[in-house]
């Protein structure tokens, strides 16, 4: 089991250069999220909080009069459950989802980010945020098409799941994963996964969900992190699953164009002057589009 | 749980009704969801809100709190109208041709034998069959006289129409009889359903008739004793089976024998009424071996001081006049006349109903002794929390012990799960600071007493000087050697009856069955249920062999279940009268010819063959399982509909007995109870799955997860109110009331009872004055000091109440 | 654990060495990485069989603590996670489960007896010794004033209803068998435990 994943670096954040592709993770893995098993029961939260040492960061909130707790994703809490209550005509379906990083085949969050080596991709598909190396400056959270990250007030820097890839490296589940009292969440190979959902879609609809489908976006290249949905038609009944996610074109912009420019500043100007420039802001994005990227973002959580 | 855990996977339907395993038992769950996914199976939840486990059902239908006798005898009647019962099953393993007295009767919402008066059943004679010369009930096995059980039944459930169901439950007629068909698609001997429940259905006046309504159904359509059936109930602590099983209850004594009453004045006397009679012709039981039981148990009890001569010290054991049951306990507390009280982990100020009176009761002791790892609201009841719990410390007398008690992962010894599964667990860590476990408090405190006794003398000190103690550690003693003492073992050689040349037992062996307990003082044995457990082979608690050799989800080899590491009861009814199993899909247990065999340990002499026509309900005098309860429930050999304590209608069937006429209602509380004109509003508590009971309020991660306390209600209520999610209400009912976050939500669903509109609100229970949770008042505020009729568990799950909005409380309103 | 923690660390350093390579060549990539990936945390953390203290599914816990029950080491309970090979949870936990640390290690956890003197506004530390002595002199003093040997009629009763006892199920059955058998002993009548409630 000790061979689901090395090391082995895809890509990392701020690079112009292509890591080595000789070595190659011989799986890449992939946790499905099958929302007509999951109960809402919040075991993947908790194994989260607890494997990762994070409960005791995370403050105890209070109720908004609903189920969601925390009310949405933070720097402690790498997943939430959302609750979403839908009248299908009659009869009412309680449509939960576990909410966290999707880790993207073309990780937005990987590609807006200006600071070297603070995101990198494994070739077994995880996208794992470097602590050392952030800078806290948001620009992952903007780049993400499912608005995951979060930077944290104390320490200035940004945080998302994992998906434990300490316990990956050595050939075991994420604790989520293993926890999920209903198999809900299960883990594997990307390969087996879709397997598996193909029978798992097959039985929906024998039970008269005609649109269950998998939900494994290609605006984002796919996804590490894939649902079985119900209702694969409208993703976004999930508590606003988008429809069809894509990254940003204002991270297009940047990966394309501003990002060569600005690492070539950062060789000469270090890294203090780094922080100044993407504070500001690059002078090639004008603020409109800086605007309609913020709009773009803010739909996605709404 | 007839049942077990893994054998739900082999349900094709899963009634959830009177529970919400997905919320409160989630691991449990996973074998449903396994139903689902590989054995097609159906979920159905049956419950007053839209619960976690009707997010991922099959079918939902909502229903009035405490009206579950109504549903389930409409289910009945469907039933045996419709023609869904497993004819061959009913007829050979039920009393359903059993012919019943004559003078048995229902009228006006009472049966025979009722005294206004004394309101209880005073006369219960005609609750009976007829016997002919030999003592043997009289059976019709055409079914076809009028007053066998199956022809009264059909009698009695039929008031209970669809629309009658509807109109006292709610319960939309298409939603119910989506239900009955569903269910009654069990009835063919190749499907099985299961039930499962749990508090839901206690906690009601009329508790352990629900129960018995299913086990009715499940009798109807055959399906108990079968792989993917049974009647399930999803128990709530980790070791509440064990502990039932080992009698912390008021008038048992461990395995289920009973503790004598002060009717049974001699040891003869309480004999008389154990010994086993049988009522069909051939009858065996366990039961036949009641005093063998009994010797061993008092044999481990006081060893060398139970005798022949002193009646096995029968006088050694308390004699109760009346079951001090905990609302008893509560209401002899709250009258001034109880002095002392340990709380062993147990939270009884959150735990008990109405938390008014047990406050009251707490500051009347003279002492309380709390044992618990946590701090709780017990332990701290003389302590002010503002408006949570407003008292003045220095009006309160009771002098107050907290003991810290070591914790799961700090102690090592047995527990016994919900299915009967008795595992072990070993220890990992010192407890924190100077805690110390259960076995070792308990044992100081009996050496310390037993000194004083010695010394001083003082009333009866005999059992206390005589209580057989006898392990290594006295102070402190290992759990294995207490599990043999359990388990039970010889106290000298016990020759082998068959041939008197060779031994039976040895001095000092193990004891490998209760079948070879004595009741000649030879043997010793706290448990008889339990035997098996630690034998010479060591101890199978200990056993941690994962196969599962046919893949039924038996897995006979992991643990002990008792009794005899039996995983399914019952499981003789698997196969049909001849011993050929009913279906390929449903085999388990069969007749091979010369014994019965299959995955499983038989629920049955293993050598008897079936012609001998031993019915397969062994425990019960005549071998078939009750569809008409001859004996044991104080409210009527079947199962009536009566409202709750707070009634939300007038009874629609019998509208002068509303209520269930044989209530306990202690005179301090005859005004304790709500009417809809005062209190509109139904609710009911229920549990969360972030949290256990009163614990997790104590555990970060858990108080992350659901932060504070809030009070569910549908859209229709809060519009009418005016209150919107998030905002503070006030819940009162007759006993007080509490403020708490409204959460309003399409998951309880708007219906219509007896004609008018009913709402409902749900109360979760865990929140309190002391955790790392949002202070909150407690719950049991609001809940009424009553309970069921056979069981004494209060009515936590339907009563009355007022809901508006209001300000937030003080503390809430000063940390916003 | 089908790696080591020595094969583990051959493994990032092998990563490490190679995505270096591919670096841009400014910033410490090798750090970066060394550290993009958390160690195994439970590698050589002492694992113990247990079970979850919740419902009555019991769930069959691991409790993985500090120290490997060395002299000088004490046990700490780190990580809790669900048992594998059992066969009802599979290695799965529920909420409650998978958070049960933060129930072992919770800052309301108790660890000295306390006594509160009748009127008083708060506990007091005191010792087990003053604890248990003075518990078990309240209990036959009251005892010994209202223990009823026989009832109206004259029939041997020996009973003790001016004390109750509610046990707890959640302890052992051991633990259990012991407290039934002291309570009864003593002529308790009011004994009982969550079982209905």
């Amino acid at each position: 089991m000790a061979t689901l994943q090395s090391l082995d670096i895809r890509r990392r954040s701020a690079s112009t250069e292509t890591p080595p592709q000789v070595r190659q993770a011989p799986v890449e893995v992939a946790k499905l999220i099958d929302v007509s098993k999951c109960i809402g029961c919040k075991a993947c939260q908790a194994a989260c909080l607890e494997w990762n040492d994070l409960s005791l960061s995370q403050p105890i909130g209070e109720t908004n009069g609903t189920y969601n707790n925390p009310t949405d994703l933070t720097p402690a809490s790498w997943t939430v459950m959302r609750y979403a209550e839908y009248e299908n005509g009659d009869d009412l379906e309680w449509l939960i989802r576990k909410d966290g990083c999707m880790h993207c085949a073309d990780p937005g969050c990987l590609k807006a980010c200006p600071s070297p080596g603070a995101i990198v991709q494994y070739t077994n598909g995880i996208v794992d945020f470097v602590s050392e190396n952030c800078i806290g400056c948001g620009y992952c959270v903007k780049g993400c098409p499912f608005n995951v990250p979060r930077i944290s007030k104390v320490d200035n820097k940004a945080y998302k799941c994992t998906l434990c890839s300490d316990r990956v490296a050595v050939g075991q589940a994420p604790a989520c994963a293993k926890a999920c009292p209903t198999q809900a969440i299960y883990f594997g190979s990307k390969d087996d996964m879709i397997v598996h959902a193909e029978e798992r879609i097959a039985d929906l609809k024998d039970r008269g969900f005609e649109h269950a489908g998998l939900y494994n976006p290609p605006g984002v290249g796919g996804t590490h992190v894939m649902y079985v949905l119900n209702h694969a038609d409208k993703p976004s009944l999930y508590s606003g699953l988008p429809d069809d996610p894509s990254i940003s074109p204002l991270v297009s912009l940047w990966k394309g164009v501003v990002k060569p420019l600005s690492l070539a500043a950062i060789a000469f100007a270090g890294v203090a002057g780094f922080l100044h420039y993407i504070t500001k802001g690059p002078n090639e994005v004008s603020e409109a589009e800086e605007h309609e990227a913020d709009k773009l973002a803010g739909d996605k959580r709404a | 749980m007839t049942n077990s855990w893994n054998d739900i996977k082999n349900a094709d339907v899963i009634l959830i009704m009177g529970g919400n395993a997905a919320e409160a038992h989630p691991c449990g769950f996973k074998w449903v969801v396994e139903a689902k996914a590989h054995n097609g199976a159906k979920l159905v939840v049956v419950d007053p809100r839209f619960t976690r486990s009707a997010a991922v059902a099959d079918f939902y239908a909502p229903i009035r709190p405490g009206t579950d006798i109504a549903f389930l005898s409409g289910v009945m009647r469907y039933l045996l109208g419709a023609g869904k019962i497993q004819q061959e099953y009913v007829k050979a393993f039920t009393n359903a041709g059993y012919i019943v007295k004559e003078g048995f009767k229902f009228e006006d919402g009472l049966f025979a034998g009722y005294d206004e008066a004394k309101k209880n059943y005073v006369d219960r004679s005609t609750w009976d069959y007829e016997f002919d010369e030999q003592g043997m009930a009289k059976v019709d096995d055409t079914l076809q006289h009028p007053r066998c059980v199956i022809n009264l039944l059909k009698t009695h459930v039929d008031r209970y129409t669809p629309e009658m169901v509807e109109r006292i439950c709610g319960t939309p007629k298409d939603k119910f009889l989506k239900v009955c068909e569903l269910i009654a698609s069990t009835s063919t001997g190749d499907r099985s359903m299961t039930s499962m429940y749990a508090l839901g259905w206690t906690q009601h006046t009329t508790g352990a008739q629900n129960i018995r309504s299913m086990a009715m159904i499940q009798l109807l359509l055959g399906n108990i004793g079968i792989p993917g059936g049974g009647v399930n109930a999803l128990r709530g602590h980790s070791n509440v089976q064990g502990i039932t099983d080992l009698a912390l209850l008021s008038t048992s004594t461990p395995g289920y024998l009973v503790l004598p009453t002060d009717r049974e004045a001699t040891y003869a006397d309480y004999m008389k009424s154990r010994r086993f009679k049988p009522q069909r012709p051939g009858q065996t039981s366990f039961w036949q071996n009641y005093e063998k039981f009994f010797v061993s148990q008092q044999k481990s009890f006081f060893g060398a001081a139970a005798t022949k001569d002193n009646d096995w010290a029968y006088d050694y054991l308390p004699k109760f006049d009346v079951p001090y049951d905990a609302l008893k306990i509560i209401d002899v507390m709250a009258a001034g006349q109880m002095n002392g009280l340990f709380c062993q982990g147990m939270n009884i100020m959150m735990a008990g109903p109405n938390k008014t009176k047990i406050r009251n009761g707490l500051s009347k002791l003279k002492w309380l002794v709390s044992i618990d790892p946590l701090e709780t609201e017990t332990a701290r009841f003389w302590e002010n929390h503002g408006e949570f719990n407003d008292v003045d410390p220095k009006s309160i007398q009771t002098e107050v012990f907290q003991l810290p008690a070591t914790a799961f992962a700090e102690e090592e010894g047995s527990a016994t799960n919900s299915s009967r599964l008795i595992q072990w667990h070993w220890k990992a860590a010192e407890g924190p600071g100077e805690s110390r476990g259960d076995i070792q408090i308990i044992s100081d405190l009996r050496a310390r007493l037993r000194a004083l006794y010695a010394k001083e003398g003082g009333a009866f000190p005999d059992p206390i000087l005589n209580l057989a103690w006898n392990y290594s550690d006295p102070g402190n003693p290992d759990p294995a050697e207490v599990l043999k003492d359990i388990n039970g073992y010889a106290l000298e050689d016990v020759p082998d009856p068959a041939d008197p040349a060779k031994l039976l037992l040895r001095a000092g062996q193990l004891l490998p069955t209760f079948g070879v307990m004595r009741d000649d003082g030879k043997t010793s044995g706290g448990c008889w249920i339990y035997t098996g457990v630690y034998t010479e082979a060591g101890n199978m608690a200990q056993r941690r062999n994962a196969s599962d050799p046919t893949g039924k989800g038996v897995y006979p080899n992991w643990g002990f279940s008792w009794p005899a590491n039996r995983r399914i009861l019952y499981n003789r009814a698997s196969a049909d009268a001849a011993g050929k199993p009913w279906s390929e899909r449903k085999k388990y247990m069969w007749w091979n010819g010369s014994k019965w065999t299959g995955p499983d340990v038989p629920d049955y002499a293993p050598t008897v063959p079936p012609d001998k026509a031993v019915g397969p309900f062994i425990m019960n005098q005549e071998g078939t399982a009750r569809l008409f309860a001859r004996t044991g429930m104080p409210d009527g050999p079947f199962p009536e509909h009566y409202e709750a304590m707070d009634a939300f209608i007038a009874n629609p069937l019998h509208p002068k007995v509303s209520r269930n006429p044989v209530v306990r209602v202690f005179a301090a509380d005859a005004k304790s109870f709500g009417t809809p004109d005062k209190f509109p509003i139904v609710a009911t508590t229920y549990r969360l799955t972030e949290h256990f009971h009163y614990w997790t309020k104590n555990a970060h991660a858990n108080a992350v997860l659901q932060p504070e306390l809030f009070v569910e209600m549908g859209e229709r209520l809060a519009k009418a109110k005016g209150i919107q999610s998030g905002d503070w209400v006030e819940v009162t009912s007759q006993r007080g009331s509490i403020k708490a976050k409204a959460a309003v939500t399409k998951r309880i669903r708007p219906i219509m009872v007896d004609g008018k509109p009913c709402d409902i609100v749900g109360v979760p229970i865990h929140y309190g004055f002391i955790g790392l949770t949002r202070k909150a008042h407690p719950v049991n505020t609001l809940t009424p000091p009553v309970g069921d009729v056979s069981a004494q568990t209060p009515e936590f799950k339907a009563f009355l109440v007022d809901v508006k909005k209001t300000t937030p409380p003080a503390q809430a309103a000063a940390t916003a | 654990m089908g790696i080591t923690r020595r094969q583990f660390m051959r493994v990032s350093a092998a990563g490490l060495a190679a995505s270096t390579v591919g670096a841009l060549g400014f910033g410490d990539a090798g750090d970066a990485l060394a550290a993009g990936v958390r160690p195994f945390k439970l590698e050589r953390a002492t694992e113990t069989r247990n079970a979850c203290p919740y419902c009555a599914v019991s769930c069959g816990v691991l409790i993985y603590s500090l120290g490997d029950r060395s002299k000088n080491a004490r046990s700490e309970v780190i990580h809790v996670e669900g048992d594998p090979d059992h066969p009802v949870n599979r290695g799965t936990l529920c909420p409650r489960g998978a958070a049960v640390l933060d129930f072992v290690r919770s800052p309301n956890r108790l660890k000295y007896p306390m006594h509160r003197k009748a009127g008083s506004d708060k506990f007091e530390r005191v010792s087990w010794d003053f604890a248990m002595d003075r518990i078990a002199r309240l209990m036959k003093d009251d005892r010994d004033k209202n223990f009823v040997a026989k009832n109206r009629d004259g029939v041997t009763v020996n009973r003790w209803v001016s004390t109750g006892f509610f046990g707890t199920s959640s302890q052992s059955n051991e633990a259990g068998y012991l407290t039934y058998k002291l309570a009864r002993a003593t002529g308790i009548l009011g004994l009982e435990n969550q079982a209905r409630i």
